[in-house]
């Protein structure tokens, strides 16, 4: 395949990008999106050149490294797939793709297609996590879960938090991530002790993170390599709510 | 209090004020809906008359207006803050994008079909109800008591191609907000459930985006062709 690539170079955060071109011509469509980037860095050091920096890890979908704006949709034209699992036999012979880093405030560019995605990280920090003491590993069955709860935490825990949810809301908005880690703790019991702060302290360091409002636009759903529901939103929603209301915490 | 500012000054709380305020407009839209149908009577006006002075003097009425007037103002205001908001977290654009692929037009141009409703309500409110309030509007007589003619403000206004065409324009614009609005401003509460969402967006889709705006579309038509001796 002959592919023409319009890719993002931007040096680092304080030096304005644009958009370049490359051409290749002998493309594999059975490659990865991200192995037809590694031929373009094979042939761009061989010339002397700066090779694309993006983010990539794991390859196989899991991870939540990969993250690139390609031809106008997060991870690419495919649904439900991280750019990794994304393969050239979704393009036509002789296509352009525009390749762009994730857009928003909260992820600056650290150079190219990489962004700076630790706003997640504080934010996960704030309080997507269960208070437990140490110790020996509790029994299985101690706790009861009810399968279609513990089948409802697993999807909202299927986020691998890659960002494409922020990067394809109009908004760049994180609820669907942050819902996510809430929903999913909010609903299992080991979670659910620490709820209301949980949910007041993760919307916190969302906003101030700097994160836009939700539209219920629903692309990030769409856009999602997990296709997280827009459930988990309703339900932050409504634990925030709830949290606010009845909280001990007078203070905000 | 720290905590009630706190929270309506949230982005979710943000949220919480504009879904408020947009489902109270909303319930609003099918009483004045309802109450306007009284134009349909071709009595000469007299229903339309009369409902309008019940309107005008009823204390409860009055009371709620003033409510409708602040919610307007907020959500519009709210709407501002929000969307200034949205448009800094992200600072550079992309050089292309396909939101097409992956969201609904209304649900993404709420702002722009906003700024459309709020213009119209302003142009709407000038014409009718500062008139009625503020302005000379002729009255007529019925079983000997005095009532302000607001159905002949309405035939003048009406009687304009223009002004009709206008109405048409921002009812469409009206129905496309309310197609997303009516039902993400549920959301926005956390009220999703398999069981009522369907419900709610069925009739945000089909009463409040197509029902009510083609009622109200239809009052300027049906005055324009009456007034014009077509019908």
């Amino acid at each position: 395949m002959k592919i023409n690539l319009k890719v993002w170079r931007q040096k680092n955060n304080n030096t304005p990008g644009k958009l370049v071109e490359y051409h290749l011509d002998n493309v594999s469509e059975d490659m990865s999106f991200l192995e037809m980037f590694d031929v373009l860095n094979d042939s761009l050091t061989r010339k002397g050149e700066d090779p694309v920096t993006f983010d990539h890890d794991c390859r196989e979908g899991i991870c939540g490294m990969c993250s690139m704006y390609i031809n106008g949709r997060a991870h690419g034209p495919q649904t439900g797939a991280t750019t990794c699992q994304l393969h050239m036999r979704s393009f036509n012979d002789g296509d352009t793709i525009v390749v762009e880093p994730w857009r928003a405030r909260s992820f600056p560019v650290i150079k190219d297609l990489m962004v700076d995605r630790s706003a997640f990280d504080r934010i996960i920090q704030s309080g997507g996590y269960v208070s437990v003491n140490t110790g020996s590993a509790r029994d299985a069955n101690e706790i009861l879960v009810p399968r279609t709860i513990a089948d409802e935490a697993m999807d909202a825990a299927a986020c691998i938090g890659c960002g494409a949810c922020v990067a394809a809301c109009k908004n760049a908005s994180a609820m669907l991530f942050v819902s996510a880690k809430v929903s999913q703790l909010a609903i299992l019991p080991q979670g659910h002790s620490e709820h209301k702060e949980r949910a007041e302290r993760m919307v916190a360091q969302m906003d101030a993170e700097g994160f836009g409002a939700c539209s219920f636009t629903g692309a990030c759903s769409v856009e999602c390599p997990k296709s997280i529901s827009l459930d988990h939103i309703a339900r932050m929603n409504r634990e925030y709510l709830g949290a606010k209301l009845s909280s001990d915490n007078v203070q905000g | 209090m720290a905590w009630v500012t706190q929270t309506l000054s949230s982005s979710l709380g943000r949220k919480v004020i504009m879904s408020l305020t947009g489902l109270f407009l909303s319930t609003f839209l099918i009483v004045h809906m309802a109450g306007n149908l009284q134009l349909f009577k071709g009595d000469g006006g007299r229903a339309f008359n009369e409902y309008t002075y019940f309107m005008t003097h009823n204390p409860v009425i009055m009371t709620v207006s003033y409510l409708l007037y602040t919610s307007i103002l907020v959500h519009a205001l709210m709407a501002f803050v929000l969307t200034r908001h949205n448009q800094a977290s992200r600072p550079v654009k992309y050089a292309y994008s396909k939101p097409e692929a992956n969201s609904d037009w209304s649900s993404r141009n709420m702002g722009i079909l906003g700024t459309i409703l709020l213009l119209f309500i302003i142009i709407h409110m000038r014409t009718f109800w500062y008139e009625m309030h503020f302005g000379s509007v002729p009255m007529a007589e019925y079983d000997g008591k005095q009532y302000k003619d607001l159905y002949a403000v309405v035939q003048v206004a009406f009687g304009e191609w223009w002004y009709v065409l206008l109405y048409v324009i921002c009812m469409g614009a009206l129905g496309y907000h309310l197609a997303h609005g009516f039902q993400s401003g549920f959301q926005s509460l956390g009220v999703r459930h398999k069981k009522y969402t369907p419900l709610i967006e069925a009739l945000g889709k089909y009463f409040f985006a197509i029902i009510i705006p083609l009622a109200f579309a239809a009052m300027p038509i049906y005055v324009f062709l009456q007034v014009h001796h077509i019908i």
